[in-house]
């Protein structure tokens, strides 16, 4: 491993031994920050699938009644009857933190169905609205699924970051100020010892 | 905040959702689904799109992983799952634990 291009002083040596023990803190803390982003991550995986395998099912269930129905209905009554939706779906957006990662929260805004469907009944047949019913029974589901799902995309994307942070600290940034360290103390030794023997050398001839 | 909700699709896949009160785009193939998205990336907050169409945008969709919203959400058609939503969230896993700890096959 290189080391750090410094000065073997004194000075040196203090500020790197105050950085190594600043990256010695520093990595552990990012590791127990990445244990517990695993542990999180692990728990909202499994929720995520179960989610998606419920929303997966009914959704393609439903869909598949919906185009039977459809299609005995001839095409231009059924795109008339759709064709001017009377309620819009809201949902609250909002965001919360995970490990620090902003990611979103998201609730449907209660505006039900109100009492009865958005079309003229005597176009459609009642399998449609069955599936259009059920459609909308299925969106706070479908809208948990997106949540969750972005999250842990989100956080997938953090532990991989600060598993980088975590490596780069351990295998690039600790080593090389030890191997600095290392060498600046005994660059100092060196000086010392040649110091002793200078010394000793004035000293002889002194005496001679 | 309140946001909105978008569904990209085929039209046979999305008109059940224009019924239950959602906006509905509809994207006959993935470069139009593209379009649209771009479109209404910055006013629908929940955007839903079918698998047909996600699978060969995955590239593209990974630019709205950055920020919290807008949430996108590929959901099978009415021709069934083709599975696309697992394998996302298997390739997530990966990523992030490296190891498989759902689909153990």
């Amino acid at each position: 491993m290189a080391r750090l291009n410094v000065n073997p002083t004194r000075m040196e040596l203090k500020k790197l031994k105050a950085r190594l023990t600043t990256a010695v803190r520093g990595h552990k803390l990012l590791k127990d920050k990445s244990d517990e982003m695993v542990r999180r991550f692990s728990l909202i995986i499994k929720e995520n699938k179960r989610l998606r395998d419920e929303v997966e099912k009914e959704l393609s269930e439903t869909l598949r009644q919906f185009s039977v129905a459809r299609s005995v209905t001839p095409a231009y009554r059924a795109e008339t009857a759709f064709a001017m939706p009377s309620v819009a779906v809201k949902a609250d957006c909002g965001v919360k933190s995970v490990m620090g990662v902003e990611v979103p929260k998201i609730q449907l805004v209660d505006e039900k169905l109100s009492d009865g469907l958005p079309y003229a009944y005597p176009e459609i047949t009642s399998e449609a609205d069955y599936s259009v019913t059920k459609a909308a029974a299925l969106l706070p589901k479908m809208l948990a699924l997106a949540e969750t799902e972005k999250t842990v995309r989100m956080l997938a994307e953090e532990i991989e970051r600060n598993k980088r942070r975590v490596n780069a600290l351990e295998y690039v940034m600790i080593p090389q100020l030890e191997e600095t360290i290392k060498y600046i103390k005994s660059k100092l030794d060196e000086n010392e010892r040649a110091a002793v023997i200078r010394l000793m050398k004035v000293k002889n001839r002194a005496e001679v | 905040m309140i946001g909105k909700i978008a569904i990209i699709g085929d039209g046979d896949s999305i008109m059940v959702f224009r019924a239950a009160g959602v906006a509905t785009f509809s994207a006959e193939n993935e470069g139009k689904a593209r379009e649209v998205l771009r479109k209404i990336a910055k006013d629908y907050q929940i955007i839903f799109l079918t698998e047909e169409l996600a699978k060969p945008l995955t590239e593209f969709l990974k630019r709205f992983d950055e920020e919290p919203y807008p949430v996108i959400l590929s959901i099978p058609s009415k021709n069934g799952s083709t599975g696309h939503g697992t394998e996302l969230l298997k390739s997530a896993m990966e990523r992030a634990l490296g190891v498989d700890i759902l689909f153990n096959n």
